[in-house]
């Protein structure tokens, strides 16, 4: 286990470079030959607030390229606003996050909700995902190419209306990995699955991260998810990181292993302890640090 | 065929109708002045399409019907999408526009046959003024409404605005666009039935009247079902295009 970088008072104060707002995506990266470039994550003090309301407070957060990371917490304790600062849809009220060499696209985000686009037929669901400037019929051919990579090449024509649930989120995970991603950030999406496809789409995200190598950010509210799929598993509470555990077991792995009990046992103690308070009651006022240093000893 | 089946389920009420019709009024149980039989309607259509009258007057109501909507749905289809994107067109704009809309179109008639007599402009000025409130309110309407989880998603993704536009945006409101215009169609020609009535020196409206001066009740009858005819045509063709463009939309997936 790597104890969680002690964050500080003192906040970076350096401006961030919004991910949405520099230069257009460049294609380049979408070639399939430079897959396996994931790109490495830095947090500096990262602080949001929306209103009065301190969601993340000095958050540091360091990623190497590659790394398979699940950040599990109470509801409502920020992973969600972590995840979307990462990708830029959000803005940080202060520090600083970098992505990469902190360029636009870097960067794909998958929700919990599939969110295709009525309207379009599944392949087509895909292209959003590829830069608009490439020509239709190599964006097609991509797009069937990741569309045969989730399993459903077969299924490119429909409208997305006619899929079950899990093939909808299968379909967004085409979409978030046809561009060849150096950064896949996952907002629990399989949260609304049923037992069975979640565990197929976990095997399914597994492979295609061993395959590419792109940086993984998986936000979930399972525990046993995030030990099942993660390298490093963060436990985010009072808006800052509380728990820093590398998981460092072979893979595939299997499902209530003795060492994935263990390691289960000890995020879940630390959830369900008296340090953690739900923090939707949090006052807007930053923790002591001795809690903080307590909470994870 | 079921759909066969089912579409020919719908005219067992209209023709049933049609039939008693005429034979109470075969049976001379209805005075003719009061409603002719359907027989005597048809041979006074034969009548008029064969004089070349019929024609004239359809079309001319159909190509102010046509105008009118051309103008004031674009206008209102314009307005509804630059206030549905920008609040600060809508601050400025909408306040007015709903004030107008209080108003009610027919009202204006004394007004506009002041301004523009009786004289082409001024009935497709009262069809434009009646549909664009439909159009543009809808139109406002289905904007607004779009999910704004595909917005993000489209942003997300890194879609340029008139991406997300012509992706997102657009067709997240054709729904209720579609809903606009079927709406539109009706108070267009319920306007310009009311126009034509009252002033007018040709169409369908003018040839009711004209008739009523002569007695003429299967011509007024006529021109009546032919109202109907046509309204019921402009709806199917809205419908048509709803279904062609809204073929993704669940409710119209196993058509
Ligand atoms: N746009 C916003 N405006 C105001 N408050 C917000 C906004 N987004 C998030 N919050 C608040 O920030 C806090 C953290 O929200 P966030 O969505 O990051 O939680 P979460 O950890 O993802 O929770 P869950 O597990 O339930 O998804 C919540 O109290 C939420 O109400
Ligand atoms: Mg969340």
């Amino acid at each position: 286990m790597t104890a969680a970088t002690l964050s500080g008072r003192a906040r970076a104060t350096f401006a961030f470079a919004p991910a949405d707002r520099g230069p257009p995506a460049k294609p380049a990266s979408k070639s399939p030959a430079k897959a396996g470039a994931g790109a490495p994550i830095s947090v500096r003090g990262l602080s949001k607030s929306f209103g009065t309301k301190e969601v993340l407070t000095a958050l540091d957060l360091t990623v190497p390229a590659g790394q398979f990371l699940a950040i599990v917490g109470r509801s409502g304790c920020g992973k969600s606003t972590l995840l979307r600062t990462l990708v830029g849809l959000e803005q940080p009220t202060s520090g600083a996050v970098m992505v990469g060499d902190g360029q636009r696209g870097v960067g794909r985000i998958m929700f919990q909700e599939p969110r295709l686009l009525p309207w379009q037929r599944v392949v087509d669901n895909v292209r959003v995902g590829l830069s608009e400037g490439l020509p239709k019929a190599a964006s097609k051919a991509q797009a069937l190419d990741a569309l045969g990579e989730v399993g459903l090449a077969d299924r490119a024509g429909e409208w997305p209306s006619v899929l079950s649930g899990g093939q909808k989120q299968r379909v967004a995970l085409a979409r978030a990995l046809v561009s060849r991603p150096k950064l896949l950030a996952l907002d629990e999406p399989l949260g609304a699955l049923d037992a069975l496809t979640r565990i197929e789409m976990q095997s399914l995200i597994e492979r295609v991260w061993l395959e590419q190598r792109f940086t993984a950010v998986l936000v979930t509210h399972d525990v046993a998810e995030a030990l099942a799929l993660a390298d490093r598993v963060v436990l985010i509470e009072d808006g800052r990181i509380a728990l820093d555990i590398d998981v460092d077991l072979p893979r595939p792995r299997r499902r209530g292993s003795a060492e994935i009990g263990a390691l289960e046992g000890r995020i879940l103690d630390h959830l369900f302890s008296s340090g953690g308070r739900p923090s939707d009651d949090r006052p807007g006022f930053e923790p002591e640090p001795v809690e903080y240093e307590k909470a994870y000893a | 065929m079921r759909f066969d089946a089912k579409s020919l389920l719908a005219f067992v009420i209209p023709v049933g109708l049609i039939l008693v019709w005429q034979a109470l009024a075969s049976a001379g149980m209805i005075a003719t002045e009061v409603l002719p039989a359907p027989s005597a309607i048809v041979a006074a259509g034969w009548r008029l399409a064969l004089s070349g009258e019929l024609w004239t007057n359809i079309g001319i109501s159909a190509w102010r019907a046509a105008v009118g909507l051309v103008i004031g749905g674009g206008i209102g289809f314009a307005l509804g999408l630059t206030n549905g994107l920008s609040r600060l067109s809508e601050r400025l704009t909408d306040p007015t526009l709903q004030m107008i809309r209080t108003i009610p179109h027919l009202a204006m008639i004394p007004l506009v046959i002041l301004w523009f007599g009786i004289d082409e402009t001024a009935k497709i000025f009262l069809v434009a003024l009646g549909v664009f409130f439909p159009i543009y309110l809808n139109t406002l309407h289905g904007i607004r409404t779009v999910d704004a989880q595909l917005v993000e998603m489209g942003r997300a993704y890194g879609m340029s605005s008139w991406a997300l536009f012509s992706r997102v945006v657009l067709p997240g409101a054709l729904p209720s666009i579609f809903v606009g215009l079927r709406y539109a169609l009706g108070i267009m020609w319920l306007t310009l039935i009311v126009a034509e009535t009252i002033s007018a020196s040709s169409g369908l409206g003018y040839m009711a009247m004209n008739a009523r001066e002569f007695m003429l009740v299967d011509v007024v009858v006529l021109s009546i079902l032919i109202y109907a005819l046509l309204g019921k045509l402009a709806d199917s063709i809205a419908k048509w295009l709803e279904r062609a463009t809204l073929s993704w939309h669940p409710a119209y997936l196993h058509v």
